[in-house]
């Protein structure tokens, strides 16, 4: 049983345990001086999970509550991001906003990886009717017009922020069965593979055990820049309506609702949560390249 | 490389010329551009017309509109100006439009059609195709049957087509609201015979049709109906229903985002927008680049209304207790920017007058809230739903959230439910939403029509509370029947009765009258508010 | 060649037919009762009933799926409930208006896009190639509707440098005579310069809104099949062979490294489809993607149906098309098809 479980790990080619960290840490160095943009995505990411976790707690003013007297004011030493039409404080809205955001485009990543990501590889390894099946679906879903189908999910589920995740992961399925499909098709004969399944490992845990967690380098570029587009998904939605329910601050929405703001001269209310998103998105999306290029050096784009 | 012979541009260039002197221009020439803009009203709006015929099934407020430019009734309300200046509908004075002269007997009515009176089509306008659009009115169901028997017009026997340019209608019972009623938008005079050429056995009145043409006789007809995007409105020279209108050209846009109606209007670009939010016109108003002119919605008023057949709000000290816990003077502020009037902190409940729309007497008193509360038995709190038309977000949005805000501090927990478009039709016939915010505005402007819409036992659609009281209902037929027979003083006892009991039993808890805002450039004059806040066209000029 | 066209065909037809039966359901399941919307303000129980029946909506929901597929099948979209139009009028009114704004919006996407992509190709690791990632990256990291609101502020109200958003063209002009739909084809027939003009002014920005975001995923596709193909044998061969760099990367590298991009474009145009419904909403351009979105609001299954079934279809036979181009362009994909 020992020699099964040793021959059982997984190949050198992908970087492993304990040694290996060492040359990890290095190689992230090293990654990290040739493309400074994607040190200062990592840095930004840290900042955005940081306000998440405590952000609610060190807000200035409950971001909840109204104050019309001081409604629509612009940036002051009182209210550094200005005040909305109900007078609540924008930078409070903003940071508690964060948290919101920051679950939405999480779970999203979760939810898609769970259906999209393990229904890939289950059509790549098993091949024949498990294949055509997801591929079927996945391109079902493919010739949606995307956002449409986003919108048609939350109007009719109702617009809550579990619709919301449900459609956006509904929405990224095919992307990631796709190329969770494609890494399980290659790996199916690996060596690492027939060993497992020589030392009577059934198929299910060869799959979660062995493929899964070698296909997450790959994947971790598409979480990146599905995280991103579930926020902007969400904002979208919220400027049809089909957003999260006032007076929940999320970025998606303060951006929705402070739009109308921008042509009578209240540009606040839009750009400092339309900046909050914009840099959310951006680190993300760059965090995505940035894991690509520490991931697998050849696929460096 | 060198081509031999015209290289491809001067070949382009020359076909270019000589297309262009064969080829009629698609735009007219500067000079004749600035003289069509002089005479040609660009209107830009949300939404536009999906029908253009009132009594067409599923008509939208827009369509409203289109009738209403398009046909003529027999007679219509006179113009008044208000002490600030602006022109409203008067209410009670009726003038005749398409009939020259009426004369009201003690049962009946008869009008004479105006000699020259002309369809679009060069036909004349006679007394069977009045008869017939009255027919239609009361027989097509839907809205326009149900505004007919507001005013007591219910069957094609009460009316008659004495001659050819002689009209007679009967009435079934003595009601105040028939003559008002004969000038809505509904009993419009339809082209029997252009109609019937297009009417079939599946759809005998010609409902297809009118839908997207226009058979009438009014100022102005649509040259051309794009749904969604645009209208195109041209005058009917041979108008005889009153002073030619100076427009020529009405041409309507819809333009689906507020800000940009908004800049378009600072900008100049447009010339009247009238659904832009309150604080866009408060502000407009201060910024003064472009007129404003505000007027109060007759018979109207946005309230806070739950429904009283089901937990937890048929518990009228619950009902109470919410009337003292809304926050009005933030509402009114936040919501409407003081383009308001407010319906609340008025001396007593128990009114004094028949006035309508009048103040209750509930203010914001978070203390006696809490304390009706405790008396109503649900101390420990409860959660529930707000819920209003995402249509009219602008102005429910905030009033929902400041609403969701004080019922927290009775310990009210709510969530805000938005709900789209025409689903808002569909719950409020469904009756379940337990809290909502919600507006009406009704068209003939008096307490008793109100009341009958919104408080009366047939529990119509704008009965959101589900609200039934018999005592309440007797008040309101009693109301009816004195204001036919010219009873004042049974009038103002019924009338002041049934507001006292909807302020005391409280289904509904009134907020505030909005007002109508138009935005015009400063060289438009002429706008007028009428009961049906729609535009209309024939008054308006552009200097 | 035809075999392998019939082959696609057959794998298409299943994803057709999901495509019609999950939007038949997923507007089933829509909130919203258009019998109560017909049936009016002074609707009774029993008149809402009538309704339900003659609307056909009392049958069991196998029972109308088998309505709406005959009817598709004879080419019947239904009716929008909302205009009372019949949906395959609109669409095929809209459409053009959408394809003209989506395409020219792509044509000025790739006019950016593809020289970035190159440059950062060609100048890896320098601040070129960063610059373009940051800008690229940006577009895309804003909500579309949020840019095309900035840019109606910035470019229309502030500096009136373009014209209003009201629409395809403004009040003032007639549209030119309706061979395509497409206003710049329709005016280059009928030599109306100053109608093209007109037409021009007023896809600027939204085209410029929805080119945007189409940048990333262009200059992205093109850095990375550049670079690719910078380091291949035959482009080190023209090297050696004492070509200049211009002649290499123009002639050859880029064209090969064009192929990926080709396949690109197709996901990005249905990517830009799904924009293209928030950016007409912003711009009042009456195309199919502002018609989806109100009917859908209004719970008016007929042209949402309608919308993403000829959505679903044209982006199906692009796909094929371009499967089929690049089999014509990489004589080694029609090999080994």
């Amino acid at each position: 049983m020992k020699d099964a479980a040793t021959i059982a790990s997984p190949a050198p080619s992908v970087p492993a345990a304990a040694p290996a960290s060492n040359s990890l840490w290095r190689h992230g160095r090293h990654v990290m001086a040739e493309n400074p943009v994607t040190g200062i995505a990592f840095a930004l990411f840290v900042l955005i999970a940081l306000a998440a976790l405590v952000g609610p707690h060190v807000v200035p003013y409950d971001p909840l509550a109204s104050d019309v007297a001081a409604k629509l004011q612009p940036p002051s030493p009182a209210h550094w991001f200005g005040t909305d039409q109900l007078g609540r404080d924008i930078f409070s809205r903003v940071v508690t906003a964060t948290r919101l955001d920051f679950i939405i485009a999480v779970t999203s990543v979760a939810l898609v990886l769970a259906g999209g990501g393990l229904a890939g590889i289950a059509a790549g390894y098993f091949g024949g009717w498990t294949d055509r099946i997801v591929s079927r679906v996945a391109d079902t879903i493919m010739a949606f017009p995307l956002f449409v189908l986003a919108m048609g999910i939350v109007a009719a589920l109702g617009n809550t922020v579990t619709n919301i995740v449900i459609a956006t992961a509904i929405i990224n399925f095919p992307l990631y069965a796709r190329v969770a499909r494609a890494e399980a098709n290659v790996r199916r004969e690996a060596g690492f593979v027939l060993a497992a399944r020589l030392s009577g490992n059934g198929e299910l845990r060869i799959l979660l055990t062995q493929i899964l967690p070698n296909i997450m380098p790959i994947m971790m570029v598409q979480i990146s820049l599905t995280m991103g587009y579930a926020i902007l998904n969400a904002a979208g939605l919220s400027f049809i309506g089909l957003g999260v329910r006032p007076p929940t601050p999320e970025w998606g929405i303060m951006v929705a609702e402070g739009a109308a703001n921008i042509i009578s001269g209240e540009w606040w209310i839009a750009l400092f949560p339309g900046a909050a998103l914009m840099l959310a998105v951006f680190c993300f999306n760059l965090l995505g390249d940035g894991l690509r290029d520490l991931v697998d050096p050849q696929r460096r784009t | 490389m060198k081509r031999k012979g015209m290289s491809r541009r001067e070949l382009l260039k020359s076909a270019a010329a000589a297309g262009g002197a064969l080829a009629a221009p698609a735009v007219w020439s500067p000079a004749r551009a600035a003289a069509a803009r002089n005479e040609t009203l660009l209107l830009v709006t949300e939404n536009g017309p999906n029908n253009l015929d009132i009594q067409g099934v599923g008509t939208n407020r827009p369509g409203y509109e289109a009738s209403w430019n398009c046909y003529d009734r027999l007679i219509v309300n006179a113009t008044k100006t208000l002490p600030d200046g602006t022109l409203s509908y008067d209410r009670d004075k009726l003038e005749p439009e398409l009939a020259e002269d009426m004369k009201v007997g003690d049962m009946s009515v008869t009008f004479t059609l105006k000699k020259n009176a002309k369809f679009q089509d060069g036909t004349p306008v006679t007394a069977k195709d009045v008869k017939w659009s009255f027919d239609r009115a009361v027989t097509v169901g839907g809205f326009p049957t149900v505004q007919m028997k507001a005013g007591s017009l219910t069957k094609p026997e009460q009316f008659v087509a004495v001659d050819e340019r002689t009209f007679r209608v009967d009435f079934v019972q003595k009601d105040r609201l028939t003559m008002p009623d004969l000038a809505v938008i509904v009993p419009s005079i339809y082209n029997s015979e252009l109609v019937k050429k297009h009417a079939t056995a599946a759809d005998p009145w010609g409902l297809e049709y009118t839908k997207s043409n226009t058979a009438g006789s009014g100022a102005y007809k649509v040259a051309s109906w794009k749904p969604g995007v645009e209208t195109v409105y041209e005058r009917h020279d041979g108008w005889v229903g009153g002073k030619l209108p100076e427009l020529k050209r009405v041409i309507w846009r819809t333009i689906p985002s507020p800000g940009n109606r908004r800049a378009l209007m600072e900008r100049g670009d447009a010339d009247i927008s009238f659904d832009l939010p309150s604080k866009d016109f408060a502000e407009m108003k201060q910024a003064g680049k472009v007129k404003i002119i505000s007027t109060p919605i007759s018979n109207g008023m946005y309230s806070v209304e739950m429904n009283v057949k089901n937990p937890p709000f048929n518990n009228e000290k619950l009902r109470q207790a919410v009337a003292y816990a809304i926050p009005y003077q933030k509402i009114m502020d936040a919501a409407m920017f003081g383009l308001a009037k407010p319906l609340f902190g008025g001396k007593s409940n128990q009114v004094g007058s028949a006035a309508w729309p009048q103040p209750t007497a509930y203010v914001t008193d978070l203390a006696k809230a809490k304390a009706l509360m405790k008396e109503a038995g649900v101390g420990e709190g409860l959660s529930t739903t707000i819920s209003f038309d995402l249509g009219d977000g602008v102005t429910c949005e905030p009033i929902a959230e400041l609403l969701q805000e004080s019922l927290g501090q009775l310990g009210i927990q709510t969530t805000i439910n938005k709900i789209p478009g025409s689903n808002w039709r569909s719950e409020m016939a469904k009756k379940s939403m337990p809290l909502m915010v919600n507006f009406f505005s009704g068209w003939l402007d008096y307490p008793e029509y109100f009341f009958f819409w919104c408080y009366s036992g047939q529990n119509a659609i704008f009965n959101t509370p589900s609200y039934q009281s018999k005592e309440m209902d007797a008040e309101i037929d009693g109301a009816r029947q004195a204001a036919a027979s010219g009873d004042k003083a049974t009038y103002d006892k019924d009338v002041e009765g049934f507001i006292t009991r909807a302020y005391l039993e409280v289904p509904r808890v009134p907020l505030f009258q909005p007002f109508l805002s138009v935005a015009t450039q400063k060289n438009i004059t002429g706008y007028t508010y009428w009961f049906h806040r729609q535009l209309d066209y024939r008054s308006i000029r552009k200097a | 060649m035809l075999a392998k066209i019939g082959r696609r065909m057959l794998t298409v037809i299943p994803t057709i037919i999901g495509v019609v039966i999950v939007t038949f359901l997923l507007t089933r399941v829509l909130p919203g009762d258009p019998a109560i919307y017909f049936a009016g303000p002074a609707a009774t129980p029993q008149s809402i009933a009538d309704i339900r029946k003659s609307l056909g909506l009392d049958r069991p929901l196998p029972v109308q799926f088998v309505r709406y597929v005959e009817d598709l099948v004879h080419g019947d979209l239904g009716n929008s409930l909302s205009t009372g139009q019949p949906v395959v009028t609109e669409l095929a009114s809209r459409l053009p208006a959408s394809a003209e704004l989506t395409l020219l919006a792509l044509a000025v996407a790739m006019a950016v896009a593809v020289p970035l992509g190159i440059l950062a190709a060609v100048r890896q690791g320098s601040w070129i190639d960063h610059a373009c990632r940051v800008i690229a990256t940006a577009g895309v990291s804003l909500p579309v509707f949020f840019t095309g609101l900035l840019f109606v502020y910035v470019f229309y109200f502030l500096l009136g440098w373009a014209p209003a958003p009201i629409g395809r063209l403004d009040v003032f002009y007639a549209p030119p005579t309706d061979y395509t739909g497409f206003y710049l084809i329709d005016g280059l027939i009928d030599l109306d310069a100053e109608t093209i003009w007109a037409a021009l002014k007023q896809l600027f920005l939204p085209a410029l809104t929805l080119a945007v975001f189409a940048l990333a995923p262009i200059a992205r596709m093109t850095r990375a099949s550049m670079l690719a193909l910078l380091t291949s044998d035959f482009v080190r061969t023209a090297r050696a062979s004492g070509l200049d760099n211009r002649t290499v990367i123009l002639t050859y590298a880029f064209r090969n490294a064009m192929l990926p991009v080709i396949t690109t474009l197709g996901m990005v145009f249905s990517f830009l489809l799904g924009a293209n419904v928030l950016v007409e909403k912003v711009f009042a351009w009456p195309g199919v993607g502002s018609y989806a979105v109100e009917a859908l609001i209004a719970s008016d299954f007929a042209p949402v149906q309608g919308f993403v079934l000829t959505m679903a279809i044209l982006y199906v036979v692009l796909n094929l098309a371009i499967d089929m181009l690049y089999g014509v362009i990489d004589p080694r994909v029609r090999l080994e098809g």
